[in-house]
């Protein structure tokens, strides 16, 4: 009875095992042999078929620290980073507390309306921004209507005002992660806000007192997909702007695309170091992130 | 009787009152959300000139914008293949994922617990890291241009896994034991209770790997240089590269490449609210 007991949960143990194979298997392969495979690569040059070791190894490095492109296109991302997820992480709270009210109505019409662009893909988006601010499109015919332009200006074709639109496209993630913040709340008893009501604190009192530190495990959650989205930005540096102009908005991902598959440039070496910086980047962000949302337990 | 219902009213009609900014707030973040949407559909109704000269209004142009996005493009098929990559991605992803995420919390102890440590550190390698070698991979494979090529990078991710593996936490145990005594195998609980009792974790999965593999665009570039094997995202862009655009034929483009992942999303909405919920505790 008793060896019976024990084959049964060996039997059990090795199900569980199996059950989890497939998927351990698959990320080895698609994503940890990969990254190696990328260092690897990072320290030779040549081009695709005929690589050999980089001399000096470190030649695809070095060659970063004075590659004043790749740097404009890091200051770039961080721009990006910088504005955009804060403002954006800020607002999807502001916007899951609102609607976590019971008193509020038309809960469910608001909810799909900020969540819906993300039902659309990127590059729609970007493309709809792109036909909205051209020269010739619906903003600046307001703005000349309105008096607030004199002329059709190119949005586009200068790099401040670009860089706003795309920081602006970037907003379409807020409906996103104010998913995952309402999900929170949800969880959180309600009866914490009633009390804080009959306290008499105000709205914004209960957004800093409860709701952002009830929240803290999912804050670090979606800052951790955000900030790795952002350093990540490809779909609207490529089909709003094309990097341009003049290359003054290229995102990281975009110039390291260009240097590995675009541009009739297949400079895998190159590109292999240039993405292990963003590798290294995301890792040290996403630590120092987990290591403050625990700190203030 | 009647005293308590008037507070009552006076109450409710105060508390809406003060709910007034929260409204405001709500209908112009609403109102920027969906007005760029809206403006596409009606702009894929125009021509060309009248989107540039900032018509808002829907007009009669919708079926020679279609016309020409047919002869121009290659529509159908790129709606095609979309639909088979999301598809096939969405269903075998869905479940490599709960089979592992079934796997870690329902039969766990120190070493899985330990490997699953491990492969959430895949969620910090970045997809322009691993870009290169998977191309390199996927070409000595032979799997450039397929739907292969196109899904193994995504099958499995520790997202996915993670939100699997934490929706398993109210999985009933001593209902999987009385199952284990009624004779049902270790596969059978997994097919025929955990699928059932997980339906709107499922829902939610489906949502986000749907409208991820739907609307990929980088990987897709890199996997699939053919015309032929080419996807929605890809086409669209495609419309935009030229020197001049038709914007209307652009944003028929545009609305076909959003139908889909739309109706996944309002067909599965409430589901999927409950999955998410169910994922952050």
């Amino acid at each position: 009875m008793k060896a019976n007991h024990g084959t049964l949960l060996a039997k059990q143990r090795r199900a569980g095992w199996a059950y989890l194979m497939p998927g351990t298997l698959l990320i080895t392969i698609m994503s940890f042999i990969p990254i190696i495979n990328a260092v690897i690569t990072s320290l030779k040059t040549g081009s695709s078929d005929n690589m050999q070791w980089a001399e000096p190894l470190f030649y695809n490095y070095t060659r970063i620290l004075k590659d004043q492109l790749f740097q404009r296109s890091m200051v770039n991302t961080f721009l990006y980073l910088i504005i955009e997820v804060p403002i954006m992480l800020i607002l999807a709270m502001l916007l899951a507390q609102l609607l976590n009210n019971h008193d509020l109505k038309f809960k469910g019409f608001f909810r799909t309306c900020v969540f819906l662009p993300c039902a659309t893909s990127l590059v729609s988006y970007s493309l709809i921004f792109k036909s909205l601010f051209a020269t010739e499109g619906l903003i600046n015919t307001v703005l000349v209507k309105l008096g607030i332009l004199e002329t059709n200006y190119n949005f586009l074709g200068n790099p401040t005002s670009a860089k706003v639109i795309i920081i602006a496209l970037i907003w379409r993630w807020t409906g996103y992660n104010m998913v995952f913040f309402l999900a929170g709340l949800q969880n959180i008893d309600y009866s914490v806000y009633e009390a804080a009501k009959i306290d008499g604190a105000s709205g914004w009192q209960t957004f800093w007192k409860i709701t952002v530190p009830l929240l803290r495990p999912t804050i670090v959650m979606t800052a951790i997909m955000s900030i790795n989205g952002t350093l990540q930005l490809f779909d609207e540096s490529v089909n709003l702007t094309n990097g341009g102009p003049a290359n003054s908005t290229i995102t990281m991902s975009h110039y390291i695309y260009n240097n590995s598959f675009g541009q009739g440039v297949a400079n895998f070496g190159y590109a292999s170091a240039m993405s292990f910086i963003i590798f290294v980047m995301v890792a040290v962000l996403s630590f120092i992130n987990m290591k403050v949302g625990d700190k203030r337990d | 009787m009647e005293a308590p219902a008037k507070t009552g009213k006076a109450n409710h009609s105060t508390i809406q009152r003060r709910l007034i900014p929260a409204y405001i707030f709500l209908i112009i973040v609403s109102f920027i959300s969906v007005f760029p949407l809206l403006w596409m559909i009606s702009a894929s109704t125009n021509t060309s000139l009248e989107v540039a000269r900032g018509k808002i209004m829907f007009g009669t142009y919708a079926l020679e914008n279609f016309q020409k996005l047919v002869s121009q493009q290659n529509l159908w098929g790129a709606m095609k293949n979309s639909a088979i990559y999301a598809v096939v991605q969405t269903v075998a992803s869905l479940f490599i994922c709960s089979l592992a995420g079934f796997g870690f919390e329902l039969y766990h102890d120190k070493g899985k617990d330990r490997l699953f440590g491990i492969l959430l550190l895949a969620m910090m390698v970045p997809q322009v890291a691993t870009m290169v070698p998977l191309f390199k991979m996927m070409s000595q494979l032979g799997f450039l241009n397929t739907v292969w090529g196109f899904i193994l990078p995504s099958l499995a991710t520790p997202f996915l896994i993670m939100m699997f593996r934490q929706n398993s936490r109210n999985f009933p145990l001593d209902l999987m034991q009385a199952a284990r005594i009624d004779g049902l195998s270790e596969i059978g609980i997994f097919f025929r209770m955990y699928v059932p009792i997980m339906k709107s974790t499922y829902a939610a999965a489906a949502v986000i790997t749907f409208m991820n593999a739907w609307n990929a665009y980088l990987w897709p570039k890199v996997v699939l240089n053919k015309a032929e094997a080419q996807t929605m995202p890809m086409l669209i862009a495609n419309l935009s590269a030229g020197y001049s655009i038709d914007y209307g034929v652009l944003m028929m483009g545009v609305l076909f490449c959003s139908i889909p992942t739309m109706i996944v999303f309002f067909v599965l909405q409430k589901q999927f609210a409950e999955g998410i919920t169910g994922a952050v505790k």
